[in-house]
């Protein structure tokens, strides 16, 4: 049995030592004289939430079929360990081997939310390698960067060597074997890099340069060398299908936050909400072969010994084949002792039939996501659920005894108004109504109704990547003004409502759509012991304010302010599929009220058609 | 039909809370696709019931749970396929069949042995064990503790609890032999008798230099301890 990294006194003295040892059910082992690239692969927060993420398990997958790779991974350490490490000067460490990460070929970390950037300084500073790209030398690692957050990778572009943009299935294997072939020529790093670039999704910081106008925003963005691509394509596996995917995934022993087995039923997303970054950056919708599905749901199960199998996806009702593999895998494992956790589908009669098979109605709760509270601004983030639909649903549910509904909305979106606002309150009203509709003989006491809301953030690659945000207490009116209006609603006691903080959405949205100018902040306020910015318990706001004043940096500028339709953006130079014509043309119809229809209703010419798959080829064949 | 599985915990395995391998096994029960039964109701969790839990960080060579099956193979073939199953530092080895008489290993277990060294890197303290015994635990009628529990204090008397102690030279380190009382009334950890000992003798004791190692866990058959591990029979 391997050494531990860490000695027994360590690890009986921290929370959940199991976060630290490996060993895992289906964690790969390799002989080290056997491999030619060590790869690191992280996710930047804890254990539980890091072993939950699917993509983290389709990687570690493919990249360890190679014979010549051996993935390993790393979280982030609990700052009770991350003390020690620092207090005794012992390098990061990955699971499988447990040997220190600056000793491997590749740091691979997955950016999925913004606020894990100072956890991504965390790692740099405990694996003991340079936190600058431009520090590393020759015999340093190579770190690279990848996950929805790479689609603005500049706040963090001077930490990384490389950037991957897209879907990870298609261009690793070109990079490990130009890799292969670098290490062995005795070339520069930098010819590396170089060479790198020039594979499809791969971006390399370095060798571009931005320059700007005296007002701050970007005056010019380009490679600094010839032959260097201007643009940098997101990569699309064209048929998922054929995709591979883990049929062994990772067992934790710890509970992680998703901790069963997970389908992806299918990619991208018909819908074309407004606000929804992943609904853009993973166009084309693609969908995965039901036969296919039925296949891994049994392999997965039968590897993992996991007694609950859950569907992912975006807008999951969309996938053609639901009904068939819903079906199936009730038929198949349900007896067995296998719970089938669903994922928010529309409430139709499909659904609700299938969730009285599989939970218990008295406990669970049906979910809508109005995301906004008056027709009119539905229409302007083009959400195509309609009020009539919702209270149909809701209906139906009641009656089906169902008596807990959890509403989720965003505040702070482009054109609300105070009336927009209150119109959350009246919606959750109108579908208790419906509920006291029901003869009083027939219900079970009172329902619950609970409205979620939280602050908008405009994310790249979206029609509202200029919208401007606003101050911290104009969010705080905003939830003040629900928080009123329900109140004053007849069913009030039937209805509850929370709303999320306000200095995180802020910050999010710094980050979000922020330039390399904010290496420096991210830096300071890491330094400043900000670390967890995800969790409430950690976020230190003052601290990230203090960052901002000390490297000199005005949050403002990325926030309030409203960028025009002909500056510059940071990530202008990536290629996500959907053209900025596209864009423009659905920000100009957002400000109008005018609805978008979905994919498969009719084409909007967003550009992804050029990728040649999935709901773009479908009537075509 | 009940059956009594028997496992190994150790290496890096210590470090896995109780919590963790009940979870563990029941996800290690259906890879090896032994036919367990569940429970009713919308949630249904497998049988399956431990006998005492172990600590973070102490290792076994005696642990044991019951399940409820339908049906099952021999008692080998099972334990290969459960051996199929395992993580490193967790090895199944044995696996029998209860008869409807048999306690349910929670509510049978007795008694416990158990195995305390210093780890490698702590200094041994240099006295005479052999007599230190003696006069800490043969010569003594009574040894009278106060435990601490989240709620109350209770004094207890080692001499009645602690049914064995000796202590043996391995390398010029003492290991430390204890059979003591366990269960869910009078449960004693062996590491405070360990301190009392040590404590005794005007040495300090610091929970982090000793490695504990269960070695067994027993049921009180009828005035006799015999180890959980034997009651039942092997299925051919």
């Amino acid at each position: 049995m391997k050494q531990l990294a860490l000695s027994d006194e360590i690890l009986l003295t921290v929370e959940k030592p199991a976060r630290y040892i490996g060993n895992e059910i289906n964690s790969i082992k390799k002989p080290l004289d056997e491999v030619k690239i060590r790869f690191a692969m992280c996710f930047p927060d804890v254990y539980e939430i890091g072993m939950s993420h699917l993509g983290i398990q389709i990687l570690y997958d493919m990249f360890n079929k190679r014979k010549d790779i051996f993935c390993e991974r790393v979280y982030s350490p609990w700052p009770d360990l991350h003390k020690i490490l620092k207090e005794q000067k012992i390098p990061l460490f990955a699971l499988e081997s447990q040997d220190a990460v600056r000793e491997f070929d590749f740091l691979g970390i997955t950016l999925q939310y913004e606020m894990c950037y100072t956890n991504v300084i965390q790692i740099l500073d405990l694996s003991q390698i340079p936190l600058f790209a431009k520090d590393r030398m020759d015999g340093d690692l190579f770190v690279i960067g990848g996950g929805p957050c790479a689609y603005n990778p500049e706040p963090l572009a001077d930490f990384f060597d490389l950037f991957y943009i897209g879907e990870g299935e298609t261009s690793y294997d070109a990079l490990f074997d130009l890799y292969v072939e670098w290490k062995s020529s005795g070339e520069s790093r930098r010819e590396f890099l170089r060479r790198a670039a020039g594979i499809a999704g791969i971006y390399v910081p370095s060798l571009y340069q931005a320059a700007y106008h005296s007002d701050g925003t970007i005056a010019d963005f380009s490679p600094v060398e010839n032959g260097v691509p201007k643009k940098v394509e997101k990569q699309v596996v064209r048929e998922l299908s054929d995709a591979v995917y883990p049929e062994k995934p990772l067992v934790p022993f710890l509970q992680a936050t998703q901790d069963r087995a997970v389908l992806e039923i299918q990619r991208g997303c018909i819908r074309g909400c407004r606000f929804c970054q992943a609904g853009m950056i993973y166009r084309p919708t693609r969908e995965k072969d039901v036969e296919t599905l039925k296949k891994y749901a049994y392999l997965m199960l039968k590897n993992t010994g996991y007694d609950e199998i859950s569907l992912s996806s975006l807008s999951s009702s969309d996938y053609s084949g639901l009904k068939e593999l819903v079906s199936y895998l009730i038929e198949e494992f349900y007896g067995q002792g296998v719970n089938i956790s669903l994922p928010s589908l529309r409430i139709d009669a499909f659904s609700l039939d299938v969730m009285e098979k599989v939970q218990d109605i008295k406990k669970s709760s049906l979910t809508f996501a109005p995301e906004a509270g008056s027709q009119r601004l539905r229409d302007v983030i083009n959400k195509g659920l309609t009020e009539e639909v919702i209270l149909e649903g809701a209906s139906r549910a009641f009656a089906g005894g169902w008596q807990k509904v959890k509403l989720y909305f965003m505040l702070g979106l482009p054109t609300e108004t105070k009336e927009d606002r209150q119109a959350i309150a009246k919606l959750a009203d109108r579908i208790a109504k419906c509920y006291y509709e029901i003869p009083k003989e027939k219900r079970n006491g009172k329902c619950q109704i609970t409205i979620s809301s939280s602050f908008f953030v405009p994310k790249p690659f979206t029609p509202f990547q200029w919208a401007p945000m606003y101050e911290k207490e104009h969010y705080l009116n905003c939830a003040k003004t629900v928080n009123e209006a329900v109140k004053g609603q007849l069913n009030k006691k039937s209805i509850r409502y929370n709303w999320h903080e306000a200095d995180v959405t802020v910050l999010e949205g710094i980050l979000a759509r922020g330039d390399r100018k904010l290496s420096a902040v991210i830096l300071r306020a890491y330094e400043k012991g900000c670390m967890f910015d995800a969790w409430s318990d950690f976020f230190n706001y003052d601290a990230w304010i203090e960052a901002f004043e000390e490297t000199g940096v005005d949050p403002g500028f990325y926030t309030v302010r409203e960028r025009p339709l002909d500056e510059i953006l940071p990530w202008d130079f990536i290629d996500s599929g959907v053209t900025k014509e596209f864009l423009k043309r659905e920000y100009a119809h957002a400000l109008e009220g005018v609805v978008t229809k979905n994919c498969r209703q009719q084409c909007s010419g967003c550009g992804a058609g050029k990728y040649q798959g999935g709901v773009c080829i479908e009537n075509t064949g | 039909m009940r059956i009594r599985v028997k496992f190994r915990k150790y290496g890096a395995m210590k470090f896995i809370g109780h919590l963790d391998m009940m979870r563990y096994f029941q996800r290690a029960i259906r890879r090896a696709q032994i036919d367990i039964a569940y429970s009713e109701g919308f949630h249904p969790h497998p049988l399956m019931s431990f006998a005492a839990p172990l600590g973070v960080g102490i290792t076994s060579d005696g642990e044991y749970f019951d399940i409820s099956v339908h049906s099952t193979d021999t008692s080998e073939v099972s334990l290969t396929r459960l051996n199929e199953a395992m993580a490193e530092g967790v090895e199944v080895t044995s696996y029998r069949r209860l008869s409807d008489s048999d306690k349910k290993a929670m509510s049978a277990v007795a008694a416990a042995d158990y195995e305390l060294t210093f780890r490698e890197n702590y200094e041994v303290p240099q006295i005479d064990y052999e007599a230190a015994l003696v006069s800490f635990f043969e010569e003594r009628d009574e040894i009278l503790i106060t435990k601490k529990t989240k709620k109350s204090e209770k004094t207890i008397d080692l001499k009645k609890l602690v049914y064995a102690f000796r202590i043996e030279q391995k390398e010029g380190r003492p290991s430390f032999y204890l059979k003591v009382c366990a269960g869910s009334e009078d449960n004693v950890k062996p590491e405070l008798v360990l301190r009392e000992f040590l404590e005794f003798h005007g040495l300090s004791f610091s929970p982090v230099s000793v490695q504990v190692h269960r070695i067994d866990v027993y049921a009180n058959i009828n005035g006799a301890l015999k180890s959980l591990g034997e009651i039942g029979e092997a299925i051919e």
